[in-house]
């Protein structure tokens, strides 16, 4: 099924030129209403009127996260406060929050492509959609609440945190959908089995999992453990929020970007060159209808490649690979870049491990080291230690395989790495700041 | 004649094992025997108790791995060749021993001593034709 049949399957020649109008009228706007594009635009010698193709737009300078900090809070906003309707803010973890501001308008075109996205992804109206994305300043519990509503779907208001009570409301209200971080759906899996409860007890269709980075085996280990097809979608406040692009349901391969609001390119992180179709890099992202916050060539940190074949679904709209991870994710031990996502692919591949695991990053002397430390749990336990040796050594050898880098594996206590309900945290770096 | 011996993992953290023990103590659970075997970082504590599924219950309820293992009680003479008169028979027989470790208590005049084969039954079978005495898991928990 397809939400908006006209604009979701828009031939791409035409995609491309409401893309190009569209873009022009958004340079236009932020040089006008801007101080920071307009004295951005003037340091790289180039106005408004040079973008006569899409092409052009690699004329444009990029605009930072930092570009955000610096102009906190208002400082990128394209209109009055008084046209705004709305305000979000990204957690700061490192010093002051990202504030993005929306218009009327903005937030029904958010609510269209949430709706898009929910289609996409399976769902419709007269489904019971269980939405236990943080509802706040983080975009992804109204995103997604005022995407539900306008497909016509009963949302119930969740929120994160509290577990128990989910697990009730999901079972007793029947909820079909459930949209939450992919490792809060596993948390959920699991305590869903402690409370001796049976998932075919349960009415879930469909998960919606995203916020942050996660593999095509932890989607498998989700798919069986709660009995749904897990789809992945993706956002950032930045941007928008959630909605930004989804899977489809038809292929679950890639996701799908809204093209008629978002314009993409995919850079080489270090150069800022862009990189031909189908090379993996740095996704960049120009709003194309924001009025409250437009941004030209935000640079999301977010890795991936494009797939420019057409999908099965029918929808002309080019799809984004899985994410591998934040490009301010990675981490970089003994000069190998190691996203913790390649970590967690290499652990549920093996046999009974849980993929709740944490990545302690130290130095000692000048040299970088990785601990693994994982759960051990009553299918991987054995009351011989030797067994207990070879799932560490071999665990060690499969991430020595895969990243080049020896690390070393402990194993430890069930439920003694932190269970998250929202984003999970799974890197400690304790290197010195260099 | 098979004993039943539960084995928890450890880590090897300040406290932990004091712990498990106070778990154990606080259900009414009796320790018999234990043994811990430890590596740097974690250990896995054998123990033979009264009562191994109440134990397993208490100690499961408060988030820790157990697991259940069959093990054989052997009535090993307590003199110099003893253990070597029980394991002699077993090796000719291609049984192997994962682990042991010996009984704090005696029967009668020989010592107990607790092994994890790799095959229980054929060791039961071959002990007891060599008139090697086997302790049913009744005396164990009862000692």
């Amino acid at each position: 099924m397809i939400w908006n049949d006209e604009f979701e399957t828009l031939p791409r020649e035409a995609l491309e030129s409401l893309q190009l109008k569209r873009l022009r009228n958004v340079v236009d706007r932020v040089y006008n209403t801007v101080p920071f594009y307009r004295r951005s635009f003037d340091e790289h010698g180039v106005k408004p009127d040079r973008i006569h193709s899409l092409d052009d737009l690699r004329r444009l300078p990029f605009t930072l996260k930092q570009d955000m900090r610096d102009s906190y809070p208002y400082g990128l906003f394209s209109v009055p406060l008084d046209q705004i309707v709305r305000i979000h803010a990204s957690s700061g973890t490192t010093g002051k929050p990202t504030v993005v501001g929306y218009t009327r308008r903005d937030i029904d075109n958010w609510a269209e492509l949430m709706a898009r996205s929910f289609v996409a992804a399976g769902a419709h109206r007269g489904d019971v959609i269980h939405n236990a994305y943080g509802y706040g300043l983080f975009t992804g519990g109204l995103g997604a609440h005022y995407g539900a509503e306008k497909l016509g779907a009963s949302v119930i208001p969740m929120s994160g945190g509290n577990t128990k009570k989910q697990i009730l409301i999901m079972h007793d209200f029947g909820s079909t959908v459930i949209t939450c971080t992919p490792s809060y759906s596993l948390y959920l899996a699991e305590a869903i089995r402690e409370e001796g409860l049976d998932i075919r007890d349960f009415k879930l269709r469909i998960g919606i999992l995203g916020a942050e980075p996660w593999s095509e085996s932890m989607r498998d280990e989700i798919e069986a453990k709660l009995n749904i097809k897990a789809i992945d979608i993706y956002g950032l406040s930045e941007i928008m929020g959630p909605g930004v692009a989804i899977e489809c349901v038809d292929a679950q391969h890639g996701l799908h970007i809204w093209e008629d609001h978002f314009l993409a390119e995919i850079i080489d992180p270090d150069s800022g060159e862009i990189l031909p179709p189908g090379e993996r890099g740095e996704l960049v992202i120009t709003t194309l209808t924001k009025e409250g916050i437009p941004l030209i060539r935000y640079r999301t940190r977010d890795i991936t490649r494009l797939i420019p074949e057409p999908c099965i679904c029918g929808r002309t709209h080019n799809r984004l690979a899985r994410m591998s991870g934040r490009s301010d994710d990675m981490l970089i031990i003994r000069g190998v870049n190691v996203f913790p996502s390649q970590i967690e692919s290499v652990l549920i591949n093996i046999k009974g491990i849980e993929p709740h695991y944490q990545l302690i990053v130290d130095r000692e002397g000048s040299l970088d080291t990785l601990e693994v430390q994982v759960e051990v749990n009553e299918r991987t336990f054995s009351d011989e230690v030797k067994v207990l040796q070879t799932l560490t050594f071999r665990i060690q050898k499969e991430i020595k395989d895969l990243l080049g880098i020896t690390c070393k594996v402990k194993l430890v206590e069930p439920k003694t790495i932190t269970r998250s309900e929202g984003k999970a945290k799974r890197v400690i770096d304790r290197r010195p700041p260099a | 004649m098979k004993v039943n011996q539960i084995s928890i993992f450890v880590e090897n953290k300040k406290g932990r094992l004091a712990e498990v023990t106070k778990i154990l103590g606080e259900a009414g659970v009796n320790i018999r025997a234990l043994f811990l075997a430890d590596t740097s970082d974690f250990g896995v504590l054998r123990l033979i108790v009264n009562d191994s599924d109440q134990a397993q219950e208490v100690l499961r309820k408060n988030g820790i791995t157990v697991s259940k293992t069959e093990v054989v009680a052997v009535a090993v003479p307590d003199h110099p060749a003893g253990l070597y008169s029980v394991l002699e028979p077993l090796q000719q027989r291609g049984i192997n021993v994962e682990y042991m470790y010996a009984f704090v208590d005696h029967y009668g005049d020989k010592a107990i001593v607790i092994f994890r084969f790799d095959n229980s039954d054929e060791a039961i079978r071959v002990l007891t034709e060599h008139g090697i005495a086997v302790l049913p898991a009744d005396k164990i928990y009862g000692i």
